[in-house]
C-alpha cells in the first residue's frame, strides 16, 4: 500500500449561492503528481485553496497523512508550513530580495537561525537555477524566474506537498518550458505535488494521475494514458480533444 | 534701517520661534504616527468594534477645525481640571490631528498592497500578526511616503496656529516683534521666508528618503 499523503473527502464550498464545489473526494499518495484539468470556474483553484484552508471548505473531511486539516483545534499555520503553494500569478513579496522571499518563512515561520536558513534558501534557488539572481528583487525578474523564486519559496519549507495553481497561465509562452521543467524536475524527484494546469503535455508526461473536473464535481479521474486514449466519458473526450488542439500538447 | 539689518536684527528671535515649530512638527509627526498606524490597522483588520472607533476617531478630527481642537485642549480643558502649557496643547493638538490624516494615509498605503503577497504569506504558514510585521508594514511605509512630506508640509505651516493659543513659534515671534518695532510687512516677509527655506529643506528630506527605500524594479 503507497503511503497516502493527502485525503480529501467530500468536499462542499459555496459562494453564496453559487455552489463550486459539490462533493469532492480524492486521495494523493507519496511521491506521486496529480494533475487536476477541467474548464474554467469548475472549482479547481477554490479546491487547491481548500486543502491548505484559504477558503475553508463548508463540508467534508481533508487530512494530511494523519492530521485531519478541516478539524477545527488543528493549527492551521503549522499546516500550512508543511503544504507549499504556488500561484498563479506568483505572489512574491516585492520588496524583499529573491534570496528574502524564500527565506522570510524560514526566519519568521520554522524560526530557523539567519546562516541555516540562508544556506538553504540559497540550495533551493540553484535547484531553481536561479542561484545568480539571489539578490534581485521580483519586479526585476521575467515572469519565468518569478515563478521559480516561487517554487524555491514554497521548496525551502520542506513540505510534504506542494500545490500548484495554473503555475503557467500568466507566462508568456517562451516562458513556460523552464517552469514545467523545473516542476518536472521535482516530480522525478519524489515530490508530491498537486496542480491545477493546462498543460497536457505536462500532465501527460509527468502525471501519476489525473482528474478531471466540471462544474464542482470529479467527473473521471484515472492514469494518464487511460484519460487520454481510453476515456469513455464523452465530456472528458471533448474537453481533451479541445484543449489539446488549443495548447498543441503531445500528438497521438 | 534697510530690510537686510531689519532681517539680521530680528533674526535670532524668529530663530528662536523656528526651533519652537520644528519641534512641535517633530513631535505631532511622531504623535501621528503612534496613534495613526494603529488607527489605520483598526480600520482595515479590526473587527466591527474596533473598526467603528477607528472610524469615529478619524471622524470627528477630520470634521472639526484644528483651531478649534487648539482651543479646547487649551482653553476648554481648564474648566475640567487639566491645565496644559500652551506647548503641550499645542504639541497634543496638532499630533492627534495629523494621527487622524496620517491613519487615512497609512490605510490607503496598506490597501494598496496586493492581497496576493498577503495570501502567499498566508500560505507559508504566517499568522495575521507576522504578516503584518513582515508583509504589510515595510510596504506601507515606503507607499506612504509621498502623501507623508504632503501631511508633514502642512503640518509644519499648521503649527503657525498655536500662535492662537501663544505657543511661541515663528508666528508668535513675528508678532511680538511687529508689535515693537510696526514694520509688520518685512517682519512677515520674513517669516514667510523662513517657512518656505523650512519647507524646501522638509521636501528635499523626503525624496532622499522615497528614493533610497524605492523597491528596485518597481
Amino acid at each position: 500500500m503507497p503511503n497516502v499523503i493527502l485525503r480529501a473527502e467530500n468536499i462542499y464550498k459555496k459562494y453564496g449561492n453559487l455552489e463550486v464545489l459539490k462533493g469532492i473526494s480524492f486521495r494523493v499518495n507519496q511521491g506521486e503528481t496529480t494533475v487536476i484539468i477541467g474548464p474554467s470556474g469548475t472549482g479547481k483553484s477554490t479546491l487547491l485553496t481548500c486543502i491548505n484552508q484559504l477558503t475553508p471548505p463548508d463540508k467534508g473531511h481533508i487530512w494530511l497523512e494523519d492530521t485531519e486539516i478541516t478539524h477545527p483545534d488543528t493549527d492551521i499555520n503549522l499546516i500550512r508550513s508543511s503544504i507549499g503553494m504556488v500561484f498563479q500569478h506568483f505572489n512574491l513579496f516585492t520588496h524583499l530580495s529573491v534570496l528574502d522571499n524564500v527565506r522570510i518563512g524560514l526566519l519568521v515561520v520554522k524560526k530557523i537561525p539567519m546562516s541555516e536558513a540562508t544556506k538553504i534558501s540559497m540550495e533551493k534557488l540553484n535547484d531553481v537555477g536561479l542561484g545568480d539572481k539571489v539578490n534581485a528583487y521580483p519586479a526585476e525578474l521575467s515572469g519565468g524566474q518569478q515563478q521559480r523564486v516561487s517554487i524555491a519559496r514554497a521548496l525551502a519549507m520542506k513540505p510534504k506537498l506542494i500545490l500548484f495553481d495554473e503555475p503557467t497561465s500568466a507566462l508568456d509562452p517562451e516562458l513556460i518550458g523552464e517552469v514545467l521543467n523545473v516542476m518536472t524536475k521535482l516530480a522525478e524527484s519524489g515530490m508530491t505535488m498537486v496542480v491545477v494546469s493546462h498543460e497536457m503535455g505536462f500532465a501527460r508526461a509527468v502525471a501519476n494521475d489525473i482528474i478531471f473536473m466540471e462544474n464542482g464535481v470529479i467527473v473521471e479521474e484515472g492514469k494518464p494514458d487511460k484519460m487520454f486514449i481510453q476515456s469513455e466519458n464523452p465530456r472528458t473526450k471533448e474537453f481533451l480533444h479541445k484543449i489539446t488542439e488549443l495548447y498543441g500538447g503531445k500528438k497521438e | 534701517m534697510n530690510f537686510l539689518a531689519l532681517a539680521w536684527n530680528i533674526l535670532p528671535k524668529l530663530m528662536e520661534g523656528a526651533v519652537i515649530t520644528i519641534q512641535l512638527t517633530i513631535i505631532a509627526i511622531i504623535i501621528g504616527i503612534i496613534i495613526g498606524i494603529p488607527t489605520a490597522l483598526g480600520r482595515v483588520y479590526g473587527n466591527k468594534v474596533v473598526y467603528t472607533v477607528c472610524s469615529f476617531f478619524v471622524e470627528i478630527i477630520r470634521g472639526t477645525p484644528l483651531l478649534t481642537q487648539l482651543f479646547i485642549l487649551y482653553f476648554g480643558l481648564p474648566s475640567v481640571g487639566i491645565m496644559l502649557s500652551p506647548f503641550t496643547a499645542a504639541m497634543f493638538g496638532l499630533g492627534i490631528n495629523s494621527a487622524a490624516y496620517q491613519a487615512e494615509y497609512f490605510r490607503g498605503a496598506i490597501q494598496s498592497i496586493k492581497k496576493e503577497q498577503l495570501i502567499a504569506a498566508y500560505s507559508i504558514g504566517m499568522n495575521q500578526m507576522q504578516t503584518i510585521r513582515h508583509i504589510v508594514l515595510p510596504q506601507m511605509f515606503r507607499l506612504v511616503i509621498p502623501s507623508w512630506s504632503n501631511e508633514l508640509i502642512y503640518l509644519l505651516k499648521y503649527s503657525s496656529m498655536a500662535y492662537m493659543i501663544q505657543a511661541p513659534e515663528i508666528m508668535s515671534q513675528g508678532r511680538l516683534i511687529a508689535s515693537r518695532n510696526f514694520r509688520t510687512f518685512e517682519v512677515f516677509i520674513i517669516v514667510a521666508l523662513i517657512y518656505l527655506v523650512l519647507v524646501s529643506i522638509l521636501s528635499k528630506i523626503l525624496d532622499i528618503m522615497e528614493n533610497k527605500f524605492r523597491i528596485p524594479g518597481l
